[in-house]
């Protein structure tokens, strides 16, 4: 049984490679029509093009794996959902304050709940937490989207690129069975609570409320590295 | 042994008369299409928007069983191309209206779908009606302004593909047995509705 286990895992060792080859290919365009190319492709880079967003995405996978159960599927279904709240209110315009200090502490806190394997005796607090959070990230992306894309396939890669990210973390969280890859994971919750301070940090930057407004800045094409979507 | 020649130089004969006559290569087509019928068979490739909507339905048919999937297969094709066909004979296509519906039904089946309520047969099947006749419509309406005079033979290519679609997806949810399986179906669903609320929030962007 477990030969057999250890051939399955040689047999597919190369699949991870592979998807990572196949997300790294860069876009064909060689027949480009205006506007619906770029929006698919827009919406799917979005999520990947700041760090507090992996950050935060990551962690609620890792949550849902440590809560095991049916939080493995109830948070990463809640979050895409009421982030799409968010990003509802923010196109239409609706203002949300303290949206910059919202995400920080949403690597923050989740990272935390990670770092301490926090296990709620009810899975509403988990789901309110996540639920809170996902409408901040969500409102950040809307109110920062890209002129002349099309919505629809914008939404659809959005959706699809934040989905992928909390798989990538459920994923990470199978770990959690060992226990070596407990404490790999509550390492890794620990890192996404520093990056949660440096968030905060650099949030609560009198600089940063200057040029709050200059997010139009279109991180649809935006290499992924420490600067923030908001 | 001359036999054989012969043979070989008929063959090269009819290979340089076929190499000398070849037909256009048309290897992009956006301007010939491929026929009304394969145009109508490629729509749900090229339109997402009609895409996900048959496939959220098929698998909140699929979900709900085995009954619910067969009166979806058969009322999602014929209202589609019933609307479809009530659309070629209307003016005035809007493609505002297009996006809000296309909009609302990623949102409502979606949500559907990720909360898998138990709803009765007739409602799924009164919602396939509904979809169909809606997305079917603007397709009429949209093939009518395109003026290609063959609207009716893309709505029978766009009511077989709708068939197959409906039957594979909802056959798939019908066959989730296992908890993950569901638990996938529903995360798609989940998807779609996350889709249709951000593509509403887009169209309303649109209007400011």
């Amino acid at each position: 049984m477990k030969t057999s286990s250890i051939q399955t895992s040689r047999r597919f060792a190369w699949l991870p490679a592979a998807i990572i080859l196949l997300a790294l290919v860069p876009k064909a365009q060689a027949h480009i029509v205006p506007g619906e190319a770029g929006g698919f492709e827009s919406g799917f880079h979005h999520p990947w093009s700041g760090l507090d967003h992996i950050c935060a995405m990551v962690a609620v996978g890792l949550w849902g794996a440590q809560l095991g159960g049916r939080a493995m599927w109830l948070l990463p279904v809640v979050f895409p959902l009421v982030m799409s709240v968010g990003g509802f209110l923010g196109l239409i315009g609706v203002p949300l304050p303290g949206q910059e200090i919202g995400i920080a502490l949403s690597a923050l806190l989740l990272g935390t709940m990670v770092c301490l394997e926090v296990k709620p005796k009810s899975l509403i607090w988990p789901a309110i937490l996540v639920g809170v959070f996902g409408f901040y990230h969500g409102h950040a992306h809307g109110v920062e989207l890209p002129p002349g894309e099309s919505g629809l396939l914008y939404s659809i890669g959005f959706v699809i690129a934040t989905g992928t990210l909390h798989l990538c973390g459920i994923t990470i969280g199978l770990l959690h069975r060992w226990a070596a890859g407990r404490m790999t994971i509550r390492v890794a919750g620990a890192a996404i609570l520093m990056c949660g301070v440096y968030f905060l940090w650099a949030a609560v930057q009198p600089d940063a409320n200057k040029s709050a407004p200059a997010k139009v800045k279109s991180s649809a094409v935006a290499p992924a590295n420490l600067r923030r979507n908001v | 042994m001359s036999e054989r020649i012969n043979k070989r130089t008929i063959l090269a004969a009819a290979c340089l008369t076929f190499f000398l006559c070849p037909a256009r290569a048309d290897a992009h087509l956006v301007t010939t299409g491929l026929g009304p019928v394969y145009d109508g068979i490629g729509h749900f490739f090229l339109s997402p928007g009609d895409a996900l909507a048959a496939l959220a339905l098929a698998l909140l048919a699929g979900l709900r069983g085995t009954a619910a999937g067969r009166r979806a297969l058969f009322i999602l094709p014929a209202s589609w191309l019933a609307g479809g066909l009530a659309g070629l004979m209307t003016m005035g296509w809007t493609p505002l209206l297009e996006e809000v519906t296309g909009a609302l039904s990623f949102l409502l089946l979606g949500i559907l779908v990720a909360t898998d309520i138990a709803l009765p047969t007739a409602v799924v099947a009164g919602l396939a009606a509904l979809l169909g006749g809606a997305h079917g419509f603007f397709n009429g309406l949209g093939m009518h302004e395109a003026g290609t005079g063959q609207g009716a033979l893309e709505l029978i290519g766009v009511a077989v593909t709708l068939f197959v679609l409906v039957a594979l997806a909802s056959a798939l949810a019908v066959t989730a047995r296992p908890m993950w399986a569901r638990i996938a179906v529903r995360v798609v669903g989940s998807w779609i509705g996350a889709s249709g609320l951000l593509w509403s929030g887009w169209v309303l962007h649109g209007l400011k």
